[in-house]
């Protein structure tokens, strides 16, 4: 049957400067470029166009312009091309709809109606150039108090873990990622000493030596779990949900499943991965209580366990029970985190902005003098340092990238990850299309990242007269709302702009 | 769970903005001297302030009824004085009540009725095992949160707090602190920047003995208060200094750590110096501000600590506000500008600026030839310069 679908971009090519050297066709994973030999030009199938660019970028002479199909289904508020679209499809198909990447839709994005304070006059901003700024954070339960005993400090112990900065990589599993990319978030994680997560999917032996950097997730399908896996790392997550799917679990394909990812999940080989939507283990939160203290009595009690939920409209209960549960780090995944593959429709209608499940959470544990038992690290949706700045004045006390990092590796947002033929090499294990991300280069950029965002955040806080991180966590006071209801400036616990 | 929101603002919004002149002086011998020297040395840094707020805190100034804590606490309102009064006799035993003499000057406007109580807290009551001064501080709080126009300027024994709007020495004038005795004096001249002047957002700010007198704007605030709030404080006062005061009453009196401590919490150095530490050190430092990390006063600030027995100067790590301090042969001084202690004691066997972030404990000397002046904990290699003698 004809299809009735538009497609979505076109590819403008000027035959002027086009010299039919084909690295389009190369390039392109998704198979628009063709090239008529005979008369030697250059054909498109445009319907199969996703936006990635990674033609535009890469052709040699810049013929190419990608952008949105300029014609148009009529005009309506209510069937938008996108909802018309999708129905078609599904008309065509009779599937669920799987997209990647964080929702796209318009919730309104807090962080850009929050401004921050500096300081004048009667208390002096500070110039992170030429004093102290300081952005070390550690992450694990904090004692309620300490003791003196004979003139000296009972130290406490519950473990710790140290990191330069407040940006960790959040979890990305190889196996949603190729191989490159995964080693370049272990490696600049190291070398920048933060933390990267290995998602579910196993860990392999040769990166073990980033161990220091390394938070491994333990998560339904229970991929590639042993003793070792939990004792060669820094810290283990238990991971209940994530943002972009809240109460769904994961599938990697038979096909993507090769001898390394074989031996990195302890599965056979081209057999399918399945992550079941719960644990199956955990059915309540005594359960989670009991698994948590299992993976402690498995790390004797050395390393912090934390537990991921994604933001959900009870999230403050959940989080507290997690913590009397004895989680020591909670992370709360927010609406706009992102996905290697996920139902559309879960993807935009499930969970909470992460602005408002960060304040709501970090209120409530404050509420019931626990804040200080648990770290609360939160993702999903941060774009920017001033997003983290935000992120840590509303109660946590780091966040999680993906998404960003992914960026900086290349991605571009095409949000095609669930087909496996991500064209910039990072979610397909297609060793043609892997060998685009350069190790060497991607750890830089990943690396440049952290620092930029790094530098950007101590000059924040000096202009805020803070010198250091632990004196901004928490500190709404430094956070003012625009163009928000009274209701949600309650919500966030901060005062309107000029109040 | 307790609401928070019910008794403390959510906002968190209540500092108000002031500089300062701050003043201590000490006999570390423990002899009693009165209020004109520090009278005279506060006013001398009058320009510090702008005349809405002043106050003193005096250490050993009721020995006859040492054994009671006397509760200092200013009315706004005759009622309130009665609401309070029939609180404080269905939780205290009253040994003594007197309204507190005044000397009316031109200079104080529309005055609020200050009086005392000497008191012993009822315990038999209570179906818990709680300490004395736990259940006093819970008695203030209440006192400061519910009733109507009361507010307690302090709490503690054998010492008062005497604060009002107006310059410190017109406020020393209205209570006549020239006639006082006490071994430990601290004062402070205020310049806030708000125009509406309240008798109980003046320092010294109090609970049980110990007493905070503050020049700066501290821009942790909003952390240094969540944290507190944690604990049961209720932040009440419309002024930074109040978590100043709670910080010290958490740490020192409950936690039970040494002021010393309690300072390094304040001030910690930095990591990088932390790194460079021996083991004993680095763990002891890395301990403090994981667990305390919140009550770390960051911004600006200079800070006279007491309690009895003890006097300390503090300020921020980076010293951004000023503070001098200086001995003359048993009495310890501290002060926002070296001229004010000149001008009491001309002569002074030592005189320098601390360090920023390390303080200076004066102690209660119970041995003959004991340390009495602590400067801190030893400076970082290279640090050394920065302590400089003023002259
Ligand atoms: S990459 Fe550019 S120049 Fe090469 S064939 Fe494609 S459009 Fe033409
Ligand atoms: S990872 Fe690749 S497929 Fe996924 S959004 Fe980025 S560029 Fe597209």
């Amino acid at each position: 049957m004809l299809t009735s679908l538009l497609p979505e971009f076109t590819v403008d090519r000027s035959e002027d400067r086009c010299i039919q050297c084909r690295v389009c066709e190369r390039q392109c994973s998704f198979d628009v470029f063709g090239y008529d030999g005979e008369n030697n030009v250059m054909v498109h199938r445009e319907e199969n166009c996703v936006a990635c660019q990674r033609c535009s970028v890469l052709c040699p002479t810049n013929a190419l312009v990608i952008r949105e199909n300029q014609y148009t289904y009529r005009p309506n508020a209510n069937w938008t091309r996108e909802y018309i679209q999708d129905l078609k499809k599904q008309a065509e198909t009779g599937g669920v709809l799987l997209t990647g990447m964080g929702c796209d839709k318009p919730h309104k994005i807090y962080w850009d109606h929050i401004l921050i304070n500096a300081s004048q006059v009667t208390n002096p901003s500070i110039d992170p150039l030429r004093e102290p700024m300081e952005l070390r954070t550690h992450l694990g339960r904090k004692p309620d108090q300490l003791e003196m005993v004979d003139g000296k400090l009972v130290l406490p112990d519950y473990p710790n873990v140290e990191i330069s900065t407040p940006i960790m990589f959040g979890a990305m599993s190889y196996g949603a990622i190729s191989y490159n990319s995964f080693r370049c978030l272990a490696r600049a994680a190291f070398e920048y000493g933060t933390m990267f997560n290995t998602g579910e999917g196993g860990w392999p032996m040769e990166l073990r030596k980033y161990g220091k950097s390394t938070i491994v997730q333990c998560a339904s399908g229970r991929f590639g779990l042993d003793l070792e896996y939990f004792n060669d790392a820094a810290v283990v997550e238990i991971k209940i949900g994530q943002g972009a799917k809240p109460g769904i679990g994961g599938h990697l394909p038979g096909e993507k499943v090769s001898e390394h990812i074989s031996q990195t999940r302890m599965i056979p080989e081209g057999s399918d991965a399945i992550s079941p939507a719960p644990h199956h283990d955990i059915y309540s939160i005594e359960d989670l209580h009991m698994l948590i203290h299992a993976i402690k009595e498995a790390v004797d009690y050395q390393k912090p366990v934390s537990v991921k939920i994604s933001a959900v409209h009870n999230a403050p209960a959940i989080a507290s029970g997690m913590v009397r549960a004895g989680a020591d780090i909670i992370v709360l995944d927010g609406l706009r985190g992102g996905t290697g593959a996920a139902p559309k429709i879960l993807r935009d209608n499930v969970g909470i902005p992460i602005e408002l499940a960060l304040a709501a959470v970090d209120t409530r544990l404050r509420n019931e003098g626990i804040r200080n038992w648990a770290s609360l690290v939160v993702s999903g949706g941060i774009r920017n340092s001033a997003d983290i700045f935000k992120a840590i004045a509303l109660g946590a006390d780091a966040v999680y990238i993906g998404t960003p990092a992914l960026m900086a590796l290349g991605c571009t947002v095409c949000q095609k990850c669930y087909t496996g033929k991500c064209a910039w090499g990072i979610t397909t294990q297609d060793p043609y299309l892997t060998k685009r991300v350069n190790p060497e280069i991607g750890t830089q950029n990943l690396k440049n990242l952290l620092r930029a965002w790094s530098l950007e955040i101590k000059e924040l806080l000096g202009c805020g007269g803070i010198n250091s991180i632990e004196s901004l966590r928490g500190n709404r006071l430094q956070l003012r709302g625009i163009g928000l209801e009274s209701w949600e400036l309650e919500a966030l616990g901060i005062r309107g702009a000029g109040q | 769970m307790k609401d928070l929101s019910k008794v403390n603002n959510p906002y968190n919004d209540e500092k108000v903005i002031s500089q300062c002149s701050i003043f201590g002086m000490m006999s570390t011998v423990g002899e009693l001297f009165s209020g004109k020297a520090i009278i005279t040395a506060v006013a001398n840094m009058h320009d510090r302030g702008n005349g809405l707020g002043g106050g003193f805190a005096i250490y050993g100034c009721y020995p006859d009824r040492s054994e009671d804590y006397c509760l200092q606490i200013m009315f706004n309102t005759r009622v309130s004085r009665e609401e309070t009064e029939v609180y404080l006799k269905r939780f205290f035993h009253i040994n003594h009540a007197e309204e507190i003499p005044t000397f009316p000057t031109k200079a104080i406007k529309n005055p609020p009725d200050v009086w005392r109580y000497f008191v012993q807290p009822k315990l038999e009551e209570l179906h818990e095992i709680i300490s004395e001064d736990d259940v006093v501080t819970r008695r203030v709080f209440t006192i400061n949160t519910t009733l109507e126009g009361a507010y307690v300027f302090s709490s503690g024994k054998n010492m008062g707090v005497f604060k009002g709007v107006g310059f410190p020495e017109e406020i020393a004038e209205y209570f006549g602190l020239e006639h006082y005795q006490g071994y430990i004096w601290t004062a402070h001249g205020r310049f806030p920047t708000n125009t509406q002047g309240w008798w109980g957002g003046a320092h010294p700010f109090s609970l049980l003995d110990w007493t905070v007198v503050h020049n700066g704007e501290i821009s942790s605030y909003g952390a240094n208060r969540r944290f507190l709030e944690m604990y049961d404080y209720v932040c009440s006062m419309h002024t930074d200094t109040e978590v100043v005061a709670y910080a010290v009453d958490l740490l020192a009196r409950r936690h039970g750590l040494p002021v010393e401590v309690v300072m390094d919490i304040f001030s910690p150095p930095v990591w990088e110096q932390i790194d460079r530490m021996g083991p004993e050190e680095r763990v002891y430092f890395e301990a403090l501000r994981n667990t305390y990390g919140p009550l770390l006063l960051n911004g600006p600030f200079a800070i006279i600590v007491a309690h009895h027995g003890e006097m300390v100067a503090h300020t921020d790590r980076i010293r951004l506000r000023p503070m001098v301090a200086g001995i003359r042969g048993d009495m310890v001084y501290a002060s926002s500008e070296e001229s004010a202690i000149r001008l009491v004691s001309p002569q002074l066997d030592r005189v320098w600026i601390p360090v920023g972030g390390h303080p200076i404990i004066a102690r209660i000397k119970d041995t003959p030839g004991q340390e009495v002046v602590k400067g801190g904990r030893e400076l970082d290699k290279g640090e050394k310069a920065e302590e400089f003698p003023t002259c």
